[in-house]
């Protein structure tokens, strides 16, 4: 296939453009970080805080990073509603802390609290993980075999029906877990405050995330996941009971969510019916980041967009005197998205599906 | 053959029926509204009762409700019905619930809308159409100026204009605390840019300095990045006035960052509710919000309030519920004033004469103050009190008992 | 329609557990349990979310039954009737059956009024109110807690009993009761128009200010059921279809003519409301065809389509605006050229860094440039050019007319909307049929085999960025003069998910379907604004269901419908035999 002048002309030129793209994308992100930090308008220790925050909320994208990711290997469908599921734990968590609060239990202690928090996220998994599996079986079962986007959109319904349900059962009003005293307890570290809360909502996430890839990896369940995910067919072949990994696979990114609810929640005190619409939107870009249908990726995407959030429009922006750069910390984090998928089209751990299957 | 004839007759009709619908009655320059004896007075209530900003519309709802039931439900011996739209907060939801209501030729009057932008959408046609409707929650200053163009003849508002209540909050910061370097925070709404504006110009007028212009988006939830950066100006006080979840964030936050320890934080009306206070917790005491002046409302008020609890079971959940009962009792006031009984138990309301009635509004005894309308439409009592939070209100009262200033 | 997707849940969840039944034979006790609970939950459900309670306040027929207690009502007989259909048995047995079913139901509810005597919790659940007790119990207050138990005994009693009507009387009975529904529902909106005509007082007679009259219910249950009848028995559909085709266009030629006109002259009969409506029907049609070229033709699954119509909203209001941003002040018509050329350097641009992004990578990326430009035009940054939140005011409309006039308000933009989507049908119509259009189509069945052939993958796939981005950027100048004026607000991530929807629901890559499905998924929530955020779960519950009644759309292309006729798109036809693929 011979092509002609033109069509090698223009090709040239897209690929110049695309070049000059990422220098200057590259370059804003040098440029903009040398002024920032050559300024000295900020310590380090600002730094440091940016990205113990980025880190906490990191986290939390990347647990919920892993239920749509898991979803995505095994039936290669977005799971739109996950971000409901993760508002229902957070609603969940929210009658539990409430109540231990009335009971005037919550405030007595670090054990009193750490009880609290372990049965608030315990019932957020019971109510959260019920949820998802409701889903599935009503909006999601049905629609196995159809083409990608007829669940795509069946999801998109079922995120509509999962808020609009909670806000017709609790109100449009706002919830907002009482205050903890053991988690605003900061650690002793001058310059900048690092609160227990931050510690534990990373040490859980840590914990859990080790968990679901230990239970992925090495038990029999989890090996029938993985295979379900590489062939359905092939696997029910080998008897494997395929739907039953889908379920589990759904239970367990659920279990998740609903625990990052209550995390969430513990950090940012806030819970109302569209709760779940950023958070998930954000960690649905992660698990994109980190090669979708990869486990390892989700929680390295998630990582990545938590602190492109919390340091990026200081250290990429300020030096260029942008006005309000933090609000424009999305538009970095989808551009880095978008600069990450030109040079990796299938994120950044993701290899195997990409070509084959999507 | 015979599906032909019934095509041409239907065609015929349609053409007659379009052509008969410009027809209007003489009496009113705007037209006359039927009330058929055993018709209700039908009104309607248009905001934004749907998506995130859903408790704003919601509680100035209620009000209109409470407005209608201590009618008895009644006016002129017709039942009240009220009718709802909803605005979606946006232009475009605006225009459309507008365009809805304004084709609805029962209707009598309207309150609404609850966000400004609603309002820029929609006017329009309401105004064409004849009606007017009473705003209990728009602030944005430009919908009541003298300059404000003819589409806004049927609009009035019981809130106040932003233009005071920024000014007011500059006033007490350079006054009272006189405090003199302020940063301020918006959310990329029209509402919380303006406020902040108005403020950051009084302020530098007064003598302070403005040391730092952030904006949020709305949906953030970490708002220490932009905390940090604000904080690296060192500013004495922050002036945030955003709406509930942000604000929440922003003032639980700003303790959680280095150097805003000790800076003050205020924010406006769009947060001056008990939810906004339970989710910034603890870190909003001491600190300060700005709203219209409850204790300067009537003794009505009290009473208002056991009302609401009794009907939505809860404390109010914004703050202008109390605008939009007094909203709703100027328009059914006017409505009793000009509305000509007939013979047979009908009524007739001339739409102009409404309108110029409610226009015409005069040391009307309202919950949230004595209420004038001027010829631009403002009629809500611009009296805005600064509140401090404390203990008590972090407890779980409120609203608070008094203002700090006035 | 309303009703009948709040009971979806019932029909929805229901054949999951019939279906069932045959294989895994179920004892028929258990059964009737089985689905009593569930017509508890589904009960519980209308009532705690506030179907029950706030729809009490809308009559369906004035005086005698409200919308809130027609839910419910028709919750109990749901019940009744899932648990008892497909069962031979005795008619006694049906009738306690359908009892059974419909009472376990009702005891829920039951138990909510007492639990609700003793505790008031509606600090948290906001709708379990006096107001829901008092529905339940008609005002009786605790006493009356053996009320929904008994009614819905009685309820579920009926529907078994309806179980041995014969299968004619049931359908000519559900016919009218639909209709009885969707008349009541539609009344206000039927009666405004009619009260300007002659024929108010007809309007005044068959409806209320909300809902039907008491005479009307009458009236449209003999009509829908006489109607019903007429067609079961002469099958006009039949009949027509039975003609030969020269007298078959004899009859459609002057119908198609008939419903021209009715296009033309609707606005002025129907009012501004339903111009307004249609407007935006119109306005997301002509975006639902751009996508349906990068979506529908190209298979380039692009949910960041709001950047397009943003980029022509935004350059129309820069460019016509009278207001302080305002920058030429030109007429509507000279600035629309230029937002669509606008538009398609945006999408060649955008198009390009995401060439080689395949599948579901492609959507989040597209994603993030909606949400970029989005996140932009409200920003600071831009604040001085755009007006960040302050938004683009006074764009004037097209043509200035005074308000009494034929052409005032939304009236002109529904013929500008109606003419402008019917050139992109049919510029889109002729695209499909061309080199190019098949060559997209390739590419949606395989990229690489579409490059083997010798298509250029990189002129194709940008052109279907471009025309794409060219028909959504028509879209936001229609749109910014249909509103006057242009904020960042108005530009949402749900306009993106909303095209993509209608797309779907309408059926892939047909442009009758982009017009099914705007009208489907635009029309009809904004006819139903009554219900604020209820029409947000009706029209999640909506989604959801027609994706398994009709995952293909309601007027899928011929290349979809025979996709589907194979089984699942990319799964290969037997697998969906195989049991296991469930």
């Amino acid at each position: 296939m011979k092509a002609s002048l033109i069509e090698r002309l223009t090709e040239g030129a897209i690929v110049a453009f695309l070049w000059l793209l990422r220098v200057a994308v590259v370059l804003v992100v040098v440029v903009g970080s040398a002024l920032t930090i050559m300024s000295g308008r900020y310590s380090l220790e600002v730094y440091v805080g940016l990205v113990v925050s980025g880190l906490t909320l990191g986290s939390i994208y990347a647990l919920i990073a892993l239920g749509y990711t898991m979803v995505y290997g095994i039936l290669r469908m977005i799971n739109f509603a996950h971000g409901e599921i993760f508002m229902a734990g957070a609603f969940a968590g929210y009658f539990v802390v409430t109540a231990s609060d009335k009971l005037g239990f919550l405030n007595q202690g670090a054990v009193s609290a750490m009880i609290t928090i372990v049965v608030a996220i315990l019932v957020a998994v019971a109510v959260a993980t019920p949820v998802a599996l409701l889903v599935e079986k009503i909006a999601y079962r049905p629609l196995r075999n159809a083409p990608r986007l007829v669940p795509l959109i069946s999801a998109i319904g079922a995120s509509f029906v999962l808020q609009y349900t909670f806000r017709g059962l609790f109100g449009p009003g706002i919830y907002s877990y009482p205050t903890v005293d053991f988690l605003d307890r900061t650690l002793p570290i001058s310059g900048i405050i690092v609160r227990y809360v931050d510690v534990i909502v990373v040490i859980s996430a840590f914990v859990m995330m080790t968990g679901l890839y230990l239970f992925v990896m090495r038990t029999k369940l989890g090996t029938a996941i993985r295979a379900v995910s590489e062939d359905k067919d092939t696997a029910a072949l080998m008897g494997i009971d395929v739907n039953r990994a889908i379920v589990t696979t759904f239970g367990l990114g659920a279990a998740m969510a609903g625990a990052a609810g209550v995390l969430y929640a513990l950090l940012f005190r806030q819970v109302f019916f569209m709760t779940g619409f950023v958070p998930g939107i954000k960690a649905f870009t992660a698990a994109v980041l980190g090669g979708i249908g990869n486990i390892p990726g989700a929680m390295l995407g998630g990582l990545f967009l938590g602190q492109v959030e919390s340091i990026g429009p200081t250290l990429f922006l300020d030096g260029f005197n942008v006005p309000s750069p933090n609000q424009l910390k999305d538009v970095i984090a989808f551009t880095m998205l978008v600069l990450v998928l030109v040079f990796r089209p299938s994120g950044i751990l993701g290899e195997r599906i990409a070509r084959s299957r999507a | 053959m015979q599906l032909r004839k019934l095509g041409v007759l239907a065609a015929t009709a349609a053409l007659v029926l379009g052509a008969c619908s410009g027809a209007a009655t003489a009496t009113d320059p705007l037209g006359v509204i039927k009330v058929g004896a055993n018709d209700p007075i039908h009104v309607a209530f248009w905001g934004v009762i749907s998506g995130a900003d859903a408790s704003l519309g919601t509680d100035s709802l209620y009000g209109v409700q409470i407005a209608a039931d201590d009618k008895g439900g009644k006016l002129l011996g017709h039942a009240i019905q009220v009718t709802t739209e909803d605005g979606l907060c946006t232009p475009e939801g605006g225009a459309t619930a507008a365009q809805k209501l304004a084709a609805d030729k029962t209707i009598v009057g309207l309150v609404g809308s609850s966000c400004s932008d609603e309002t820029v959408g929609g006017i329009k046609a309401l105004t064409d159409a004849g009606l007017t409707t009473i705003s209990p929650s728009n602030t944005r200053p430009a919908l009541t100026l003298a300059s404000r163009g003819p589409e806004y003849a049927g609009y009035a508002r019981t809130a106040h204009s932003d233009a005071f209540q920024g000014k007011a909050v500059a006033e007490f910061v350079f006054n009272v605390l006189k405090l003199t370097k302020a940063a301020t925070i918006h959310d990329g709404s029209a509402y919380a840019e303006a406020l902040q504006g108005v403020f950051a110009d009084e302020f530098k007028k007064l003598g302070g300095s403005i040391v730092a212009q952030e904006a949020v988006s709305k949906g953030q939830t970490d708002m220490k990045p932009v905390l940090t950066k604000v904080a690296a100006a060192a500013p004495q006080v922050i002036y945030d006035p955003v709406f509930v979840a942000e604000g929440g964030y922003l003032w639980a936050q700003s303790k959680q960052v280095a150097g805003l320890e000790k800076t003050v934080m205020i924010g406006s009306d769009g947060m001056f509710t008990p939810d906004f206070v339970k989710a910034a917790g603890k870190a909003a005491e001491g600190n300060y919000l700005s709203s219209p002046n409850f204790s300067a409302f009537q003794a009505g008020y009290a009473d208002f309030l056991t009302k609401y609890k009794a009907k939505v079971g809860k404390d109010p959940i914004s703050a202008f519920h109390a605008h939009a009962y007094d909203a709703a009792n100027i328009l059914f006031n006017a409505i009793e004033k000009v509305a000509v009984k007939n013979s047979d138990n009908s009524l007739s309301i001339g739409r102009k004469a409404l309108r110029d009635a409610i226009f015409a509004t005069k040391d009307f005894k309202g919950i949230t103050g004595v209420l004038s309308c001027s010829a631009s439409g403002d009629c809500g009592a611009p009296l805005i009190a600064v509140y401090q939070i404390t203990s008590r209100e972090t407890g779980g009262t409120w609203p608070p008992a008094k203002p700090t200033w006035p | 329609m309303t009703v009948t997707s709040a009971g979806m849940p019932a029909t929805g969840a229901a054949p999951s557990a019939n279906g069932a039944a045959p294989a895994m034979p179920v004892s028929f006790q258990r059964r009737v349990i089985r689905t009593g609970l569930l017509g508890a939950v589904i009960a519980l459900y209308l009532c705690m979310v506030g179907i029950v309670p706030i729809f009490n306040a809308r009559p369906l027929v004035q005086g005698v039954i409200s919308l809130g207690q027609a839910a419910l009502i028709l919750s109990l007989f749901a019940t009744g009737f899932v648990a008892t259909r497909r069962v031979a048995e005795s008619s006694g047995r049906l009738i306690a059956d359908g009892a059974i079913a419909g009472g376990l139901s009702g005891v829920a509810l039951s138990a909510l009024v007492l639990l609700g005597s003793v505790v008031d919790v509606r600090a948290f659940l906001p709708n379990a109110s006096p107001v829901l007790y008092g529905i339940l119990t008609f005002n009786l207050g605790t006493i009356g807690f053996w009320i929904p138990m008994a009614a819905g005994a009685v309820l579920g009693g009926l529907a078994g009993a309806i179980g041995l009507a014969s299968p004619r009387m049931r359908r000519s009975l559900f016919v009218g009761l639909i209709s009885l529904f969707a008349l009541g529902l539609f009344a206000g909106l039927i009666r405004t128009p009619m009260l300007q005509l002659p024929v108010a007082e007809l309007a005044r007679l068959l409806f209320a200010s909300d809902g039907l009259t008491l005479i009307g219910a009458v009236v449209v249950l003999v009509a829908s059921v006489g109607l019903h009848h007429v067609q079961r028995t002469r099958r006009l559909d039949l009949q027509f279809a039975a003609l030969p085709p020269s007298r078959r266009r004899r009859i459609q030629v002057p119908l198609i003519a008939l419903a021209a006109v009715m296009i033309l002259v609707l606005p002025q009969g129907l009012g501004s409301f339903f111009a307004q409506v249609i407007a935006i029907v119109a306005l997301y049609v002509m975006m639902g065809l751009g996508l349906n070229i990068t979506l529908g033709l190209a298979g380039l699954l692009d949910l960041g389509f709001v950047a397009f119509f943003a980029v022509g909203a935004y350059t129309v209001g820069l460019l016509t605006s009278t207001a302080e941003f305002g920058i030429a002040q030109w007429p509507f018509w000279a600035a629309v050229p230029v937002a669509v050329i606008v538009a398609m350097v945006f999408g060649a641009f955008l198009g390009l860094p995401i060439l080689s992004i395949r599948g579901d990578y492609l959507a989040i990326a597209t994603m993030g440039f909606g949400e970029i430009i989005r996140i932009l035009a409200g920003s600071d940054l831009l604040k001085p050019i755009l007006g960040g939140p302050r938004g683009i005011i006074n764009i004037p409309k097209p043509i200035e007319v005074p308000p009494d006039s034929f052409l005032a308000g939304p009236n002109q933009i529904y013929y500008i909307a109606l003419i402008g989507a019917a050139l992109i049908a049919f510029v889109a119509w002729r695209l499909r049929g061309s080199r190019l259009g098949r060559a997209w189509i390739a590419i949606r069945e395989d990229e690489d085999v579409a490059e083997a052939i010798g298509i250029n993958l990189i002129q194709t796939k940008i052109l279907a960025y471009m025309l794409g981005a060219a028909f959504a950027g028509l879209g936001g100048a229609v749109f910014a003069a249909l509103v006057g004026s242009i904020f960042a607000s108005s530009i949402q991530l749900m306009v993106s998910i909303n095209v993509a929807s209608l797309i779907i629901v309408g059926g892939m890559g047909s442009i009758p379907g982009v017009i099914v499905g705007a009208i489907f998924l635009i029309g009809l929530p904004e006819l139903f604004r009554e219900f604020s955020e209820y029409r947000f779960l009706f029209y999640g519950i909506a989604l959801i269901a027609m994706m398994q009644l009709r995952p293909e759309g309601l007027l899928p292309s011929k290349i979809v419908r025979r996709e589907f006729q194979h089984g699942g798109g990319d799964e290969p036809p037997e697998s969906s035999a195989s049991p296991l693929a469930l």
